[in-house]
């Protein structure tokens, strides 16, 4: 392979100052999707709010099902018209959810753009890899000296413009190789004029980066793009996002089931359970002091790479999307449920490096308790456990029964917080 | 291949027991499409997906198999039960060549030796019922009445942590973890001694992988299984096994105790498959990045077949195929760098260390 670039010289650091202005680029604000379905309504995603600054990248992390990507969707107006939903989501201060397709389209691919897990079904097999993306170009971006006519705009001109204007498809396609070229996709030339199927999954991936970046987006949007790679692909791929993040300065959110790579890449991290986000906190804080018996949970059911370690694995499963529980979704399973849990979601309690959760005591109150601060701290969590107060009443109606009939055999774990 | 006489000398190196399993030189070729060009040429294709490769198992361990995508271990694990037919070599099970018997032969054989699929809803008939996916094995390797076999699914649906009334259930009404239970019951079913698992946790959540692990671990110990384990996830592999064998484009690169391969990996292939495992918390510590992809498995490199990635490459190992190399009777590996402990610097930095006696490479390797 001639091509030679040396990842690991380019890997640029992640840090980023945190003293810049808090504008956000994006701005989540009490998400809620709701699907329609035989069994009735799904909530799918409930009361999400997250926000993004420029530049940053941020990771939605969670299980199958915690309606991670659900909120990518949602972001981008790509859910069916059948879902309700409900909150707000700004970016750069435009209310995307009233958004028209139009409107929509303008802005998707050109200042939004989004990778996907499965590359095989988000390429057109039936056109060349190169072709796909030389289009993306030209349709969001006028190509120096030959600025795009109104009719070519069109969607006559859409079917017209390579043969009526052959420089303006030239230029867009050098434009595309030399994106391959800065993917690091070896002989780009060759490559472009390729169709997907003649491209490995790490191939596919670069090529959508190079997609989604051809327009130098604003934010990226990275749906569990790693998931179906290997190991050492995977590395490398991270490397890429890495390097085109810093290069083109462009917000990453990204969406993945796996810590390590979170680890690897987020600045922070928003960690979703059953369509509720329920810790939010800067990456190095999550993984050293997570505070939500779901995070916590989470982390322990990795296997380390150190050995030497019995896993004590969670028991139960996710709810029912159907049937969820009215109160936090997490306690069915949870080893600390206290009497509240049951009855309603809790608050976003901000934390701190150093807040112990409440003990569990006879004859506490079981009302929801309040924050034991006010600022944010950028690390909170919805959990009871991280209010004010000298304890919390134990459950009424322990559900014990829930959780050993979906894992008998097994001692419960004792709730101990590390 | 001449590698395999320095291996022989150890089959029992592990805990003393009795070889379960003996494989020699196994070798699984399938035949590329012969196209009408082909055929004029005349020059017939090969994807060598397991080529060569030489193991012994031990009673009761856990091996594990890892490697990237593509590189023969499913054929590997699908060979070893003859699932597919090895295009050569020689599988021993309990002292009965198992390359040379019939279907029919081989039917008993068959209740010993069982496989766990990685995605159980393509491996249980959606047509079922549970309780008629279990009951079949039964009926086909057990002597039991039907009331013997009603308690009997009840007791494995049971053990492997699910409802018994799940038996009434289609496998579509069950979540990936349920599926998988049912997948390792009816495995058990059977009383087998020997367990394949095909990537049996990876479609699963981490916390349900959790749980599927700890079951399997029970259930090994409890039914005294020798148990293959394929995963490309490092982590895993980490937890459960007690030996690895790292392959490379159908060969065995390196095979030692789970400890060495990930405390002191000797293979510049395993040392850069865990270096681009992502930390969990905690710093990055230096990291090998592999350039490129695994080369195509029909037109393999010559030499060492990792030579087109390795970040030691010299020019010599793309001429000479390297033999196996012993650090100890348990840890092997083929790499021309005999010695891991003379190379200079780390991984991924260029370093002048000349592969040891690359230009006198004989028939047999220094173990120097």
């Amino acid at each position: 392979m001639s091509h030679d670039r040396n990842v690991e010289t380019a890997r640029i650091e992640t840090e980023r100052d945190q003293s810049n202005p808090p504008q956000q680029l994006l701005d989540i604000s009490d998400l809620s999707v709701t699907f329609p379905s035989q069994e009735g309504p799904v909530e799918a995603v409930t009361d999400v709010s997250l926000s993004i600054e420029p530049g940053e990248t941020v990771g939605l992390v969670g299980e199958s099902g915690s309606g991670k990507s659900v909120t990518a969707a949602t972001i981008l107006g790509l859910l069916e018209e059948s879902a309700r939903i409900d909150g707000s989501v700004e970016f750069d201060d435009q209310q995307l959810l009233t958004k028209t397709d139009d409107e929509l389209r303008e802005i998707r691919g050109d200042r939004i753009s989004m990778i996907f897990q499965e590359t095989g079904s988000s390429l057109n097999p039936v056109l060349t890899v190169g072709d796909q993306i030389s289009e993306t170009i030209r349709t969001h971006r006028s190509i120096p000296n030959e600025g795009i006519s109104r009719l070519e705009t069109s969607v006559l001109g859409n079917l017209l413009r390579s043969k009526s204007h052959p420089t303006n498809y030239e230029r867009s396609w050098e434009q595309t190789v030399e994106l391959f070229e800065r993917v690091g996709i070896p002989a780009p030339e060759q490559r472009a004029l390729e169709y997907p199927h003649e491209y490995s999954g790490g191939m596919k991936q670069r090529a959508m980066i190079a997609m989604a970046i051809s327009c130098r987006p604003d934010l990226l949007i990275a749906d569990e793009p790693t998931t179906a790679l290997d190991v050492t692909i995977e590395a490398q791929i991270l490397d890429l996002i890495d390097e085109v993040q810093a290069e083109f300065d462009t917000a990453v959110l990204f969406i993945t089931h796996d810590m390590g790579v979170v680890n690897e890449i987020c600045d922070r991290v928003a960690v979703m359970y059953a369509g509720r986000v329920v810790e939010r906190a800067p990456t190095d804080e999550l993984f050293a002091h997570p505070k939500h018996p779901y995070t916590q949970a989470l982390l322990d059911s990795i296997p380390s790479l150190e050995g030497g370690q019995t896993l004590d694995p969670l028991a139960g499963q996710v709810p029912d999307p159907t049937d969820k529980p009215p109160g936090c979704p997490f306690g069915p399973r949870c080893p600390s449920a206290t009497a509240c849990c049951d009855a309603r979601f809790p608050p976003e309690y901000p934390v701190t490096t150093a807040d112990e959760p409440l003990p569990v005591r006879e004859g506490g109150d079981d009302d929801v308790p309040s924050p034991r601060r006010n600022d944010p701290t950028g690390h909170a969590v919805h959990c009871v456990l991280y209010g004010s107060g000298d304890g919390l009443a134990p459950r009424r109606s322990p559900s014990d029964e829930d959780r050993q009939n979906a894992d008998r055999g097994r001692p419960e774990t004792d709730g101990g917080e590390p | 291949m001449n590698a395999n006489d320095s291996q022989e000398s150890t089959p029992e190196s592990v805990g003393g027991t009795e070889p379960i399993l003996e494989v020699r030189d196994l070798e699984k070729y399938f035949r590329v499409n012969e196209g009408v060009l082909a055929s004029l040429v005349g020059a017939t294709q090969y994807v060598r997906a397991v080529d060569g490769v030489s193991l012994t198992l031990a009673e009761g361990e856990t091996f594990g198999l890892v490697g990237e995508s593509g590189c023969g271990k499913s054929t590997l694990a699908r060979t070893l039960l003859r699932l597919e037919e090895p295009t050569g070599g020689s599988i021993t099970f309990r002292g009965t060549e198992l390359t040379t018997l019939s279907d029919r032969e081989l039917r008993p054989i068959r209740s010993e030796i069982q496989f766990i699929h990685q995605d159980p809803s393509s491996s249980l008939n959606p047509r079922k019922r549970i309780g008629d996916i279990l009951r079949r094995p039964l009926e086909l390797h057990r002597d039991l009445d039907e009331t013997e076999r009603a308690a009997e699914i009840r007791s494995l649906l049971d053990r492997v942590g699910l409802d018994p009334g799940m038996r009434h259930r289609y496998p579509h009404e069950l979540s990936g973890g349920q599926k998988q239970r049912v997948e390792i019951a009816r495995a058990i079913s059977v009383n087998p001694s020997f367990i394949v698992a095909d990537e049996p946790t990876s479609a699963l959540d981490v916390t349900v992988q959790a749980q599927i692990l700890e079951l399997i671990t029970e259930i090994q110990e409890e039914y005294d299984l020798t148990l293959v384990f394929i995963s490309h996830d490092l982590r895993t592999i980490r937890y459960i096994t007690d030996r690895v064998g790292v392959m490379y484009l159908g060969e065995l690169v390196e095979v030692a105790p789970t400890g060495t391969i990930f405390d002191e990996p000797a293979h510049p292939y395993t040392q850069s498959l865990l270096s681009a495992v992502p930390e969990i918390g905690g710093s990055e510590t230096a990291q090998i990045r592999l350039e490129g992809q695994p080369p195509d498995p029909i037109d393999t490199p010559s030499g060492c077949r990792f030579h087109t990635r390795c970040p030691l490459a010299q020019e010599a190992c793309s001429a000479v195929e390297p033999e196996s190399a012993f650090v100890s009777s348990d840890h092997q590996y083929r790499c021309h760098f005999t010695d891991p402990n003379t190379r200079t610097g780390t991984i991924g930095e260029p370093t002048d260390a000349a592969p040891d006696r690359i230009e006198d490479t004989g028939p047999e390797v220094s173990n120097d």
